[in-house]
């Protein structure tokens, strides 16, 4: 059974703290896919479409008919664990100071056997679900769970080191006023995070559910105005230290496309909320949270953009929001590649209209702010880095695998 | 020919001199431009005044470096600002209705303070009425023409929530009432109107008749607002001189600015 997790002890000042390092993360481009199901949280294998054999490691050409056509799929994840090791020693600079290290190696039902990470409460000769994570590197690799939950799983310290799990840790919640924001700070907080700082700009400036928001357990109220840069700058030189998860809550979401608006009072206000607002954080935040990825149990382990899915196509009924959206998503690109040496995820969350006042006219299906927060908040504990939540982020998504240009002229019809 | 010797014309040099000495004390009315200073809430769907905000362009490091500077940015209604009265419907068709374009002998005019700080600190909606400004008239005399009126209120002591008081209802700051706008403008031909809450008019002016009756009726007849005033406690009730020179903004509707008194020292 797992030795549940002790709350970390406050730091001690005269200790220095461990530069992050990164496990192996070359991958060739075909083995790149194993990368794409993990971030999702899938369990995807090449599948040859010819003779249907299911491949482990990722190739070109399958290895019993030689075909080059093995997309992955989806498959069965189920099991058993042949054998296993433990490794004491490695020159490999990561896995050094995280010795002892199991591995074993799993039979999959669906054919292959893979070399995986095993959990702690995994036996040689059980049957096992395998699991696709990210490591620090940012890559695939395999983990072997129990078959059935069992307690404090989460705690094992193997799994951590693949995930982003707010228990323990400390999180910021950069804008409180949402509906969102606030859903967030009562899930991270039920999640077990240590504190929750959320962010509130205008505090002169009463707003819905802020006494509710104030008595949530272990949130803690902060001044922060994303479209100010002196105001995150003094937010991150006051708490940057103390955040491991900064979930960016700003919103700006208005109707219309780019030439039904008249002037650019509107599209600045988006910009400055959303991608300036996000540019902002990264740069007050990035350098500190990049620098604790090795931090110890409460060491920092990611940060959190909630994307309307109109970032991956637009939507012309919220023309000028989808640009900005698509603009924080490509900058949400170039973070994930500067954090990664930091060993800290970056995940990307998105979902289509909210059940909040701004998409009022919109019919449903609709996200609650609650199923949001809570998606997220499950999204981190498995580590994942990229989520689509609900039902209209799942179809956005696929019809965009299809056909682009569909999509396109179905979105502006 | 020296200034000196011209006994005709007006003693600039004495002036400066009084200012030097201390004769005369300069008051700043002006509140410092931070990012923080709340600005005028319109519902959300709405347009809305920028706040100020301020980016480094370099400190003396490698983005530039021997020198120091600030990108800014703002509404022209953020801060203590100046009012012209092409921003309101009832002036936009006056001449040189613009900080552009009004004369710039406007910007230094005398000014009146008339004290309802009592009265707003019990009622936050306090009204000024004809009423008020005849009792100060009989104390203080009759209200010069062009003279800046100068609403002390003592709502610049207060802060943030305080000072904003914004309700489900809306906010709630003391203003003056329509009779009394159009009796300062009409019967007193003062020069504008200036207050220490965000706008000129009291925080629930909207439901007036008219509407905004500081902006309407001032603006309409090409008289000035100043607002987000403070230090008005400093000021005596009559004596002062207020230089209030807007930025020099191509059809501006106002600016923010730095407003100043001169007082005579008792």
């Amino acid at each position: 059974m797992t030795e549940p997790l002790v709350r970390p002890k406050r730091k001690n000042p005269l200790k220095k703290t461990r530069v992050p390092l990164l496990p192996q993360g070359v991958r060739s481009r075909t083995a790149l896919g194993l990368t794409e199901a993990a971030a999702e949280g899938r369990f995807r294998l090449q599948v040859c479409s010819d003779c249907a054999a299911v491949i482990y490691p990722p190739r070109d050409a399958c290895p019993r008919c030689l075909s080059a056509r093995l997309p992955f799929r989806d498959v069965d994840n189920r099991g058993t664990l042949l054998a296993e090791t433990t490794i004491r020693t490695s020159t490999d600079v990561y896995f050094r100071e995280r010795m002892p290290w199991r591995i074993g190696t799993v039979q999959l039902d669906a054919g292959p056997s893979i070399v995986a990470h095993l959990h702690g409460d995994l036996r040689e000769g059980e049957r096992t679900r395998l699991a696709l994570k990210l490591d620090k590197s940012g890559q695939a690799i395999a983990m072997a769970l129990p078959m059935e939950d069992t307690p404090n799983m989460a705690d094992d310290p193997q799994w951590r080191e693949l995930t982003c799990d707010p228990k323990f840790r400390r999180v910021l919640i950069t804008d409180g006023r949402t509906a969102v924001g606030q859903a967030l700070a009562e899930a991270c907080s039920a999640a077990g995070a240590s504190v929750v700082f959320v962010g509130v700009a205008d505090p002169w400036k009463p707003f819905p559910g802020e006494e509710r928001l104030r008595k949530l357990e272990r949130v803690e109220i902060v001044a922060l105005d994303l479209t100010d840069t002196i105001s995150v700058n003094e937010c991150a030189g006051e708490y940057a230290p103390r955040v491991d998860i900064l979930i960016n809550t700003a919103e700006h979401v208005r109707t219309g496309g780019i030439i039904e608006r008249k002037g650019l009072t509107v599209a600045r206000e988006e910009l400055e909320i959303r991608y300036f607002g996000l540019t902002r954080l990264a740069q007050a935040f990035g350098p500190v949270l990049r620098a604790r990825g090795a931090d110890g149990v409460n060491s920092a382990a990611a940060f959190v953009n909630l994307l309307s899915v109109y970032a991956l196509a637009n939507w012309p009924a919220y023309g000028a929001f989808s640009a900005t959206e698509a603009a924080c998503l490509s900058a949400a690109q170039s973070l994930r590649a500067e954090l990664r040496p930091g060993g800290v995820k970056v995940l990307n969350v998105f979902f289509g209209p909210l059940e909040t006042e701004w998409y009022q006219a919109v019919p449903p299906p609709k996200v609650a702010p609650s199923a949001l927060a809570n998606a997220t908040v499950r999204a981190l504990q498995q580590g994942l880095e990229d989520l689509f939540v609900g039902d209209i982020a799942e179809d956005i998504r696929a019809r965009l695998a299809v056909s682009p240009k569909a999509l396109e002229r179905e979105l502006g019809s | 020919m020296s200034r000196n010797t011209d006994m005709a014309s007006p003693d600039l040099a004495a002036f400066a001199g009084a200012i030097a000495s201390g004769a005369i004390d300069v008051v700043d009315l002006t509140h410092t431009l931070t990012p923080e200073f709340p600005t005028i809430v319109m519902p959300p769907e709405l347009g809305q005044c920028a706040p100020f905000r301020m980016e480094e362009v370099s400190r003396y490091d490698e983005r530039g470096g021997a020198w120091y500077w600030n990108n800014i940015s703002m509404g022209e209604h953020t801060g203590t600002h100046f009012d012209a009265p092409v921003h309101w419907i009832s002036g936009k068709d006056l001449p040189r209705n613009s900080v552009d374009t009004i004369p710039p002998g406007d910007f230094i005019a005398p000014a009146v303070v008339i004290d309802i700080s009592k009265q707003s600190a019990e009622n936050p909606d306090y009204e000024l009425t004809v009423a008020d400004v005849s009792a100060w008239e009989k104390q203080h005399g009759r209200i010069p023409a062009r003279s800046w009126v100068l609403l002390r209120t003592d709502w610049s002591k207060r802060a943030g929530r305080e000072y904003v008081n914004m309700h489900e209802d809306g906010q709630h700051t003391p203003g003056p009432g329509p009779e009394v706008v159009r009796f300062l403008v009409e019967e007193r031909d003062v020069h504008g109107l200036g207050t220490e809450t965000i706008g000129t008019d009291a925080g629930q002016a909207f439901h007036f008749n008219p509407p905004y009756p500081a902006h309407y009726y001032m603006h309409g007849k090409g008289r000035y607002g100043l607002q987000c005033l403070t230090n008005l406690d400093l000021l005596p009730p009559t004596g002062s001189v207020i230089l209030a020179a807007p930025l020099k903004i191509r059809r501006g509707s106002g600016s923010p600015l730095r407003v100043l008194a001169l007082v005579p020292r008792e």
